[in-house]
């Protein structure tokens, strides 16, 4: 049964973002359950439909797939966002291993100790300006392309783009140092099914704040 | 297409392919296990020989880091047909599809990638366990030997119950059963009972043990890497500290 793909996590970004992210650039409508207090999860646990007792978890095409790059993966060969060869599939997973521990970096920050903060903050800022920007900077430079691999867009510039906008959150002018992917930027942003995700009332989370770092806390016990 | 076209094309393929000198891939890594073995194991199981080139001082680091030879600045970098890789995952994904350990369609490859990314999991606790400050360690081998034995390893024992085949996916071999054998043996490194309960696992191990590459790998003076050793930590700790 072709149903939408149905999301069980969080009402936020955490783990699962990336997730909502690929799907709605594929222009794949899905589905969301929340989990909103500690017995939603201890529930999914005893249902017994998470693999490892963990989520992000997402039914989809008659399976509960569990783990973030597993599910991306998928969704990315489903969709055709994935490169059209072996060469092109390992670019597109070098970068977005890149922007991975970049955005998770940034994810663990409103759950890091209040006096580490700003060391924290200030060492997202150089990685993201010495390591990774550069990186996609220099690979649009050299091809001199619209999109990071083989001329078409993939999930790696899903992913770069997502990393963009939260690095943005933690210094707006993040990109002043690189041309090329401040146009990247714009030309990402506007293509059709990104540029409606990107729209309020979409199903897109906003930032974590304190008040959700608490609600975290509890339900994953952390 | 004239015959010396053929000829110089078939010599830029050569090249390419023949990035190292032995046309060998070529490993970047310290000494060491760390996230380097997984991919060691992998190239192994596919029986493909591999060279190893050893970070020993920070200045070794620095170097390939400045030749630009390093796209994130980090190792694991693996030089493999005329390129330079980095990233355990991508690493281990194009070796895994370049010798058909990663199933035969995608649905294969989403399970196979769920339990490689459980045993990662798994992975990360036992590796980073020697590096941990000593008053932090207890702490951790007690939380890596209950993952073990309740979170990760009933899974694949109920996996190769649920279908009764020798390997975890699609009834042939997969980067899966190279990395869930890597994990058994390491885990049993540190409670050599851990699969008592798990007597599908402990077949298993014997079956995929049994394999003439990986038999070979497990062989004495083979490129597997033993743990690393406390004693050891600081002089890794030179190579990476800022």
């Amino acid at each position: 049964m072709a149903g939408k793909p149905k999301l069980h996590y969080t009402k936020g970004r955490g783990k699962m973002e990336s997730i909502r992210w690929l799907l709605a650039a594929a222009g794949v409508e899905f589905e969301e359950e929340f989990i909103e207090k500690k017995e939603d999860l201890e529930k999914l646990r005893s249902d017994g439909v998470l693999l490892f007792q963990q989520v992000p978890m997402v039914e989809m095409d008659g399976m509960r797939m569990v783990q973030t790059r597993a599910i991306l993966s998928y969704i990315a060969g489903k969709y055709n966002l994935y490169g059209k060869d072996l060469k092109e599939r390992a670019w597109i997973d070098m970068y977005v291993e890149g922007t991975t521990d970049l955005m998770g970096m940034i994810m663990y920050l409103p759950f890091q100790p209040a006096d580490t903060k700003e060391k924290n903050l200030a060492l997202i800022i150089e990685r993201a300006t010495t390591r990774y920007f550069p990186v996609y900077e220099k690979a649009l430079k050299d091809h001199g392309q619209d999109y990071l691999v083989g001329n078409k867009l993939s999930w790696a510039d899903v992913h770069l783009l997502e990393a963009i906008l939260m690095a943005e959150e933690c210094k707006p002018d993040i990109l002043s140092a690189f041309p090329l992917l401040q146009a990247f930027k714009g030309r990402i942003s506007n293509i059709p099914t990104i540029k409606k995700f990107l729209q309020p009332g979409s199903q897109r989370k906003p930032p974590t704040d304190e008040k959700f770092v608490a609600v975290v806390r509890k339900i994953f016990n952390i | 297409m004239a015959a010396g076209d053929c000829t110089a094309i078939a010599e830029i393929l050569r090249n390419q392919a023949r990035g190292t000198m032995s046309g060998k891939p070529k490993l970047h890594y310290f000494n060491g296990r760390g996230r380097m073995e997984p991919i060691r194991w992998l190239l192994a199981a596919a029986g493909v020989e591999f060279e190893e080139s050893y970070l020993e001082k920070k200045e070794d680091l620095t170097k390939l880091r400045k030749d630009g030879s390093l796209l994130f600045q980090q190792v694991p970098m693996v030089e493999i047909d005329g390129m330079k890789l980095v990233q355990t995952r991508a690493i281990l994904n194009y070796i895994a599809t370049k010798y058909n350990l990663y199933g035969k369609d995608l649905k294969e490859r989403a399970l196979i990638d769920m339990y490689v990314e459980g045993l990662f999991d798994l992975n990360e606790l036992l590796m980073m366990h020697v590096y941990l400050p000593a008053d932090q360690q207890d702490q951790n081998f007690a939380n890596m030997m209950d993952k073990a034995e309740n979170r990760y390893f009933p899974v694949f024992e109920k996996v190769l119950k649920d279908h009764g085949k020798d390997f975890l996916v699609g009834n042939q071999l997969s980067k899966a059963d190279v990395q869930l054998l890597e994990v058994i043996l390491m885990v049993e490194e540190d409670k050599p009972d851990i699969l008592a309960k798990f007597p599908l696992l402990q077949s298993f191990k014997a079956r995929i043990s049994n394999i003439p590459t990986i038999k070979k790998f497990l062989q004495p003076g083979s490129q597997r890497k033993p743990p690393t050793r406390p004693e050891e930590v600081p002089d890794v700790m030179k190579i990476f500290d800022p």
